[in-house]
């Protein structure tokens, strides 16, 4: 598999007082197209800090980092909003959604910041809810939805640019066990049969049997890199349904 | 479904509706304020020097070093012969501006203003006669009085007497709309008559109008009078109504007051607009830092904030328009004019957008300023 995300030694420090707080310590991890990677480890680890950075929000103290090959830590500061527009869809743990846009609208606001409005903008906000299974729910206004419905619009709306990345904060935390499953189900199908590199900090660990990989952090550092497969988990023989449940 | 820049910010205005509503009635009660006491400057201004814009004369000799209109000082009416000596001259007539005692039947008096004029000469007669004719003051003791002031002088009809300085005054006709800044109203009347009520001297004039003949030039001829008169002044017509406004307007101080409160409403205005834009920023803050988080540039936003500001500033504005066009309609029969000529109308939508814009800049520099890595908070 291709790498579209490659991190070498990304290193964030913090100001504290006189001191420095370092969030991220020498970081380096790849990310290939078609993964579906979990970021684990307990709070303050540096989870959020790197998935900032991997989204181009947030700028390392230190290090590189290539997004499909392009050394996006040495860039402007204004070109930025052009590579999280055209390369990266982000799903936020609160959902994040417009409350005053229906689902439709929502997702082509994201289509119009790419430029894209009227009706390949209708109709490819359409066909995104369709494809994570709200072609109903169109007109919706977020305050009609259900949790896991929210989030599953948020997913259309990361999906709106097309992006080869995505990255998610605590997607299912705020969802119960049955909409949790749902939308790791699309994220999964996101990864594996449209080739996307899907990264999601999580604690939750009926999330783990959905992971080709799980890094886990420390105190800002990678404590363990594992494919699944591999992992000392104990997620490998776990079902993904059984995982979540 | 138009998930467009304003379709969100219309969607942010109207989200909340009391808030929208606080906004405009900020915006509503700026622009009237503007409007009402920029329409009052304006109103004065133009009456400050009403009788020097409408005496269709060219140019204005008078004593010298006079500051403004109500000032004259009486002087030789012999030069008016070298007024009309002069070439290029085509009328030439003695004007009289003077202060003097109106007495109502009732016994109370009252402070007026008479203006003497020639009836017989196109220059310096009154305007907006809606009762009589300006011939009738050719008859001595004959006056024309304004509408406005009917109450305050006592009048009710034409063919009311009363008296000037204890002189005979016959009320022969009415103007309408013409105010005088002062509290005292004009009086018109014939120059002899004028000379009588205002207690100036059979041989004396208080100003001199002229016209200039259509083939000379005014700078030429007023040259030429300047050089045949001595210890007088020579001014254009444009000049002594500029002199006039100034006086009364900047030096006296009173035009300053009317647009200290005018400039006040706009800082009302923007301070109103400015805080409730900057609440509805801050209560759509996490939305805007998501829209950075998806690739918004910062123009972007603006491009949202502004918008707002902008519906608000049309809708505040419209309704101001409203507001301002019964005041001023209101103001036609009141002692003070309050003029909204079209143009201040259109350059009061410019401002009503600069206000609104600007009360903006604050919400602008908060979304400037905001870290999109605040989405990843819970």
């Amino acid at each position: 598999m291709d790498a579209i995300i490659q991190a070498q030694g990304l290193t964030k420090l913090y100001a504290q007082g006189e001191a420095a707080m370092r969030a991220l310590d020498e970081v380096s991890i790849d990310v290939r197209r078609g993964e579906l990677m979990l970021l684990v480890g307990p709070s303050g680890s540096g989870k959020t800090t790197l998935l900032s950075i991997l989204g181009c929000i947030l700028r390392p103290t230190s290090g590189t980092l290539r997004i499909l090959g392009a050394d996006v830590s040495r860039m402007n500061e204004r070109d930025l909003p052009a590579v999280r527009r055209e390369r990266i869809g982000f799903i936020f743990q609160a959902f994040n959604l417009f409350p005053t846009l229906t689902a439709g609208q929502n997702v082509a606001l994201a289509l119009d910041l790419k430029g894209i409005s009227g009706r390949p903008a209708r109709e490819r906000s359409a066909a995104l809810l369709e494809q994570v299974g709200l072609g109903g729910k169109l007109d919706a206004y977020p305050a009609d939805l259900s949790g896991g419905q929210k989030q599953r619009v948020a997913i259309a709306r990361a999906l709106a640019g097309d992006p080869p990345v995505i990255l998610a904060d605590e997607p299912t935390a705020a969802l119960d066990s049955h909409s949790g499953r749902a939308v790791m189900d699309v994220l999964k199908t996101l990864a594996h049969e449209r080739g996307r590199a899907v990264v999601i900090v999580t604690h939750d660990n009926r999330m783990l049997g959905y992971a080709d990989r799980i890094v886990r952090l420390e105190d800002g550092r990678i404590v363990a890199d594992e494919s699944a497969r591999d992992s000392r988990f104990g997620i490998r023989d776990l079902h993904p349904e059984g995982a979540v449940a | 479904m138009r998930p467009r820049i304003s379709e969100l910010a219309w969607r942010n205005l109207v989200h909340d509706r009391v808030r929208l509503l606080v906004t405009v009635t900020g915006v509503v009660f700026a622009v009237v304020l503007i409007v009402v006491q920029f329409g009052l400057f304006l109103g004065f201004t133009t009456t400050t020097s009403g009788l020097i814009d409408h005496s269709r004369a060219d140019l204005w000799v008078m004593t010298a070093r006079v500051p403004y209109i109500e000032m004259g000082v009486p002087f030789s009416e012999r030069k008016l012969s070298t007024v009309l000596a002069t070439p290029g001259v085509a009328h030439a007539t003695k004007y009289i501006v003077r202060f003097s005692q109106w007495q109502r039947r009732d016994g109370r008096q009252e402070s007026v203003q008479i203006v003497g004029f020639d009836p017989d000469q196109p220059l310096g007669a009154p305007w907006n006669v809606v009762e009589g004719r300006t011939n009738d003051l050719k008859l001595a003791d004959n006056v024309f009085v304004d509408e406005l002031y009917k109450d305050k002088l006592g009048v009710s009809r034409v063919g009311d007497e009363f008296e000037i300085r204890g002189r005979r005054a016959r009320v022969a006709g009415f103007t309408r709309g013409i105010r005088s800044f002062t509290t005292s109203p004009y009086v018109f009347t014939s120059f002899k008559s004028a000379q009588n009520y205002a207690t100036v001297p059979g041989d004396q004039t208080i100003f001199i109008l002229v016209g200039v003949d259509p083939t000379a030039r005014v700078a030429d001829v007023r040259r030429a009078l300047a050089a045949n008169l001595r210890d007088v002044d020579v001014v254009t017509t444009g000049e002594f109504s500029r002199m006039t406004r100034v006086y009364w307007m900047f030096t006296t101080g009173a035009g300053v007051a009317v647009l200290l409160a005018a400039l006040l409403g706009l800082v009302v205005g923007v301070v109103v607009v400015a805080q409730t834009i900057y609440a509805t920023t801050m209560d759509h803050l996490r939305e805007y830092g998501t829209l950075k988080a998806m690739g918004a540039t910062n123009g972007y936003l603006y491009r949202v904030i502004i918008q707002q500001a902008m519906i608000s500033a049309v809708f505040g504005y419209t309704l101001a328009m409203v507001v301002s066009w019964f005041v001023v309609r209101g103001s036609v029969k009141g002692g003070a004019a309050i003029l909204l000529p079209l143009p201040v109308a259109i350059g009061m939508l410019g401002l009503t957008i600069v206000m609104c814009t600007g009360a903006a800049l604050v919400s602008i520099n908060k979304v400037t300023r905001l870290d999109p890595a605040t989405v990843f908070k819970g």
